[in-house]
């Protein structure tokens, strides 16, 4: 893969692509999750501790994927 | 070469010896032994650990140790922490029965955040929990009570569905849940829950690490090289702030995922 880049004329780690990609999927979710909690807060502020609880869950497991992503040139990228 | 070590020898931008822009990889990361104890090598991260249980362990000592009905001013400040990890992660995830798990989540609570606050204290600046190890054992402790609590709540058979089974659906969806969830619950929630700590204080750190080197890197005597200079360096304090919120966060998040974790194994079976 790098050799074939490297013919191109393209330098450096495939990796730094690699999580430009990984980071798409969790970016959409993570702004659906905050973009739909704060409408639930405004709609019923009585329920902000539940719902921010929730929002944070989610919010951690989505941002795992980004984290993953990010982790991964590290290992594999040489 | 380490980007410290470029940095040492004057590298910046349109210098005399026309180096490339020095950025610091996973290497910043790794300590030689400060000293050493009978076959263990102590680095930082490691002196940094213990110094965060000392702290830890002498501040609740000191504030729970004689503990008065009306509270004084250290009793007072670790109330607050006790009452926040009751009230935001024990009782909204698992209920009033939550409140026997406290101590658990109060430990990790205040250990996994001193680790990370250790990436603002000044001249120390290094996140423990950005090595692997710290996050992992963490996360293994936690894996081991939940699997405890599991077993010991539903029995053998009534665990295993309860980490495998959950109820409620149409009986073909089983066919593909089931493996999904027994891998999820089982394998990959300790995994997930090391990484998520883990790489949020390396990135955190790496982010930090390449503003202040590029502050550095681009002073030049010209106008343009000090502002650019300045904003590198405004930069790096920003981000350093909002790491302090990250390291809260991180420490919530971890601290919340193994309260829902606990809550999910003390369930009642359908």
């Amino acid at each position: 893969m790098s050799a074939v880049l490297a013919a191109e004329g393209l330098t450096g780690s495939v990796g730094s692509i690699g999580y430009g990609l990984a980071a798409i999927g969790p970016g959409v979710g993570v702004g659906l999750i905050f973009g739909n909690g704060v409408q639930a807060m405004a709609r019923q502020p009585e329920m902000t501790n539940v719902i921010r609880t929730n929002m944070f869950i989610g919010f951690a497991l989505t941002e795992a994927l980004a984290l993953l992503g990010f982790v991964v040139p590290f290992v594999f990228g040489k | 070469m380490s980007a410290a070590h470029v940095l040492a020898d004057g590298c910046h931008l349109m210098g005399s010896n026309n180096c490339g822009f020095p950025a610091p990889g996973a290497e910043i990361f790794v300590f030689d032994p400060l000293f050493t104890i009978g076959p263990f090598e102590v680095t930082k991260p490691a002196l940094l650990a213990a110094i965060c249980a000392v702290l830890i362990i002498v501040f609740f000592w000191a504030a729970f140790g004689k503990s008065k009905l009306v509270p004084g001013r250290v009793q007072g400040l670790g109330e607050l922490g006790y009452l926040f990890v009751r009230d935001q992660i024990a009782r909204p995830m698992i209920g009033v029965k939550g409140d026997k798990f406290v101590p658990y989540f109060m430990t990790m609570f205040f250990f996994i955040w001193s680790m990370n606050m250790m990436a603002f204290v000044p001249f120390v600046q290094f996140p423990v929990t950005s090595r692997i190890f710290f996050p992992a054992m963490f996360a293994t402790v936690a894996w081991a009570v939940y699997m405890y609590l599991t077993f010991r709540k539903n029995g053998f058979v009534g665990g295993l569905k309860n980490l495998a089974v959950p109820s409620g659906l149409p009986f073909w969806v089983y066919f593909i849940l089931t493996p999904i969830e027994f891998l999820s619950n089982i394998f990959i929630r300790p995994f997930t829950l090391t990484i998520r700590l883990f790489a949020n204080m390396f990135a955190g750190h790496m982010l930090v690490a390449v503003f202040s080197v590029a502050a550095w890197y681009l002073v030049s005597p010209s106008l343009i090289g000090m502002a650019s200079a300045s904003l590198s360096f405004v930069m790096a304090v920003v981000m350093t702030a909002f790491e302090l919120l990250i390291q809260f966060l991180q420490a919530y998040i971890f601290t919340m995922l193994v309260a829902s974790y606990i809550s999910q194994a003390l369930e009642e079976a359908h």
